[in-house]
């Protein structure tokens, strides 16, 4: 069997009415999951750019890309796992917070160089950015006070250095 | 100019070129009909119900290669045509369907006769638009042309609420469109081209696929030269029957489940396969990991997303076919392959599938035979789905191109008799037979009226045999002969039946009344319906079963057989 891993996929896709639930129902009726989603207005108005993370071997990945081409509102797609990337997450995070903790939450907070938004009586509300592993690492020391209500964005993704998303190598589908 | 929006559909349909649909109307989509009488030019073809619309227009775009038009209303009527659509898209027919739909200020309220159908056939069509100002009409109606007949054809509906098509606003036609999400790749890549051609050049034991994408394209000349140049042997989908004629001493049929034993097993001794224009089924391959393992495989398509999906390929060509059979035919060399053409041969004379039983009894095997005979191979013949579909796949010798329509990918019962009507509107030049089971013809068979009030000669086959044929022939291999559900113990009289509709309607219960009836049929000019009382426990030989292979697959044993060249 073909090694399974997580692709970071990009998509730019007419900003029309319609066009999510068209790539929910193909990712729905091939069978192919996905981990997270996250779309977005980008620098053309009438087009939205979407990340999707996928799990699967190379042989899947590259049919949903070309399952995502054929769809008449894909405008392109690009599997950029291989390059080097840009991806950040971003995280809402509810947790308990008592007095006799709150100090410590809030070291912990500032290591990960997140922010407290909200203060509730006995809970604050953390935001935090970054790669999935922090969000995760944050999240699991969060953990032991108590996670009352999480909210995460889905990964956003880019290719570093000058090179844009842009063309790909499978060609339009008919 | 100021039109309604109904009329902007006509004058849209008018500068596509249609010259006919088929349809039904109802409420939402009453505003159309209304203006229809305006447009002359615009022939509409009153169904009896909507999915023989769907179907029709099918049938006409097959036999055409132009887009086929189909009309219905809201709710109920749009429901109606999703098999036809679904049918449509498994096979790669372009089809433009229009719905009425609830008024604007109604839409999400389940209103009467409302239905998402947007929403319901969204998987069932290559694209679909809910249009909710009338000002896009011109460009969603050009769009849904294009978009049903470039790259990989396929179907695209429109959905029109009633208010859109009243209203009254500024018509201008786009002479172009800009999708920028849809614009097909027609070349092949010349590099891949080249290797293709030293795979081929290479090789010792080719064999050359050929699907629906040659028909589509109209490459058949190609094909033929790229066959004839390599004197590579040829196998056809079922739904590329008729992209090589079928005299032709490289044509071995069609491989699969009910192929030709030769085809399969030639499949499985090739050491190159080269598929053309099709998407490596299930119903050819068998058992993924078992097909074709010793070649590899060059896959010409004009939809990348077929390429690599079923069966892992060595040389990918994303294009249209003919465009790269005409660049490949230029690189590829000169062959004999004598050697591999007489082990061909060989395993054509061992596992002879396309011979018959000798028998007096009425087989209908024998009956398709006589039709093939008869009508010179040269008619167009529809066919329903189940037992009657594989004889008729093998056993009809078809001569012209593109002459076989049939539900391949859905495997849609019912199909034949309104695809029929299509076809025959389409290509009132050449004789249009259907070969119906019993089953499948009582699916559509009130369609008779269609044809008959539109004086559209459609020769009807009906293949009796008093069962699900297909279904029972599974029970009897796999279910000790329980034949559940499947058999017909009161099927109507169908000559009567055809007499109600005013048709010409025949019996034939014995084998020396098939040639006379067929004959008959042939010279009456209007529709004809034969009952063909056939034995009702035949099977299809050979069968590969189910996801198995080559290895598994069953053949007929017979004493004495007829063979067919
Ligand atoms: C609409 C539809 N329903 C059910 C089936 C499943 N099915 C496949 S073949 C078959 C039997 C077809 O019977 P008939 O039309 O009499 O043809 P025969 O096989 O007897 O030649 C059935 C029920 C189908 N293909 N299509």
């Amino acid at each position: 069997m073909a090694p399974v891993a997580d692709h970071t996929i990009t998509a730019l896709v007419e900003d029309k009415p319609g066009v999510l639930t068209r790539i929910a129902s193909m990712f729905r009726r091939r069978g192919y999951n996905i981990s997270s989603l996250a779309v977005g207005h980008c620098e053309v108005p009438s087009l939205s750019r979407m990340t999707f993370v996928v799990r699967g071997d190379d042989a899947t990945v590259e049919q949903v890309t070309k399952q995502l081409y054929k769809l008449v509102e894909v405008v392109r797609v690009s599997d950029i796992s291989s390059e080097n990337l840009v991806c950040r997450e971003l995280a809402l995070v509810r947790v308990k917070a008592p007095a006799a903790v709150r100090s410590e939450i809030i070291q912990i907070v500032d290591i990960f160089r997140a922010n407290i938004v909200d203060v509730a009586p006995d809970s604050l509300i953390i935001e935090v950015t970054g790669d999935v592993d922090k969000i995760d690492s944050l999240c699991n020391l969060l953990k032991p006070f108590g996670i009352k209500e999480m909210m995460r964005t889905g990964r956003v993704a880019m290719t570093r250095g000058a090179a844009m998303v842009e063309e790909n190598g499978h060609g339009q589908a008919g | 100019m100021k039109l309604t929006g109904a009329q902007m559909v006509c004058e849209s349909l008018r500068r596509e070129g249609v010259e006919v649909m088929f349809g039904l109307p109802g409420g939402a989509i009453l505003p159309f009909y209304q203006v229809l009488p305006q447009y002359p030019q615009l022939r509409h073809i009153l169904v009896r119900h909507e999915q023989a619309a769907g179907h029709a227009a099918d049938g006409y775009a097959r036999a055409t290669g132009r887009v086929g038009v189909c009309v219905a209303t809201s709710g109920p009527g749009a429901t109606n045509l999703v098999t036809a659509l679904a049918t449509a898209m498994m096979d790669s027919v372009p089809v433009v369907a229009i719905t009425g739909q609830v008024p604007r200020n109604l839409i999400g309220r389940d209103a009467f006769q409302e239905t998402d159908t947007t929403g319901i056939t969204l998987p069932i069509t290559k694209h679909n638009y809910l249009v909710m100002e009338t000002a896009d009409l011109p460009r969603v109606m050009k769009e849904a042309f294009y978009v049903a007949r470039t790259g990989r054809p396929g179907p695209v509906l429109v959905d029109i609420p009633k208010d859109v098509l009243t209203e009254t606003t500024e018509f201008e036609y786009p002479e172009e469109v800009s999708l920028r999400g849809h614009r097909p790749v027609l070349e092949g890549h010349p590099q891949m081209i080249k290797k293709a051609a030293r795979l081929i050049a290479e090789a010792k034991r080719p064999v050359i696929m050929a699907g629906h994408g040659v028909i589509i394209s109209g490459a058949w000349e190609e094909l033929r030269e790229l066959a004839e140049k390599a004197q590579v042997p040829v196998v056809t989908t079922l739904l590329g029957i008729s992209s090589f004629p079928s005299s032709h001493i490289l044509s071995m049929g069609m491989p699969g489940m009910h192929g030709m034993a030769y085809a399969t097993l030639a499949i499985d001794r090739a050491d190159l396969l080269i598929g053309v224009g099709l998407r490596f089924d299930d119903r050819i391959t068998g058992r993924v990991s078992a097909f074709a393992p010793r070649a590899r495989v060059v896959h010409i398509d004009v939809d990348p997303a077929e390429i690599g999906k079923n069966v892992k390929v060595h040389v990918p060509i994303v294009g249209d076919v003919k465009r790269v059979l005409r660049v490949l035919n230029r690189h590829v060399e000169q062959a004999t392959h004598t050697e591999w053409l007489r082990e061909v041969e060989e395993l054509r004379r061992e596992h002879p599938s396309d011979t018959i039983r000798e028998t007096d009894k009425l087989i209908p095997q024998y009956v398709i035979r006589q039709l093939s005979e008869l009508t010179g191979g040269k008619a167009i013949v529809v066919t329903g789905v189940g037992q009657h579909q594989m004889w008729a796949a093998q056993h009809f010798a078809f001569k012209e191109a593109n002459t076989l329509i049939t539900s391949g990918g859905l495997g849609a019962m019912g199909f034949e008799t309104p695809a029929a009507i299509g076809a025959a509107v389409g290509r009132p030049d050449v004789p249009v037979w259907t070969i119906s089971g019993d089953g499948g013809f009582q699916m559509t068979m009130y369609e008779l009226a269609t044809m008959m009030e539109n004086d559209i000669p459609v020769k009807v086959a009906i293949i009796n045999n008093n069962f699900l044929g297909m279904v029972r022939q599974l029970q009897d291999f796999f279910y000790q002969k329980s034949y559940v559900a499947t058999g017909y113990t009161h099927n109507p009289d169908f000559v009567k039946l055809a007499e109600a509709y005013g048709i010409l309607g025949l019996r034939v219960t014995d084998k020396v009344q098939v040639v006379p009836a067929i004959q008959r049929a042939i010279e009456h000019s209007g529709p004809v319906v034969i009952d063909f009382m056939v034995e009702p426990e035949e099977n299809v030989y050979p069968m590969v079963p189910s996801g198995e292979s080559a290895a598994e697959m069953i053949e007929e044993k017979l004493e004495e057989r007829v063979w067919l060249r």
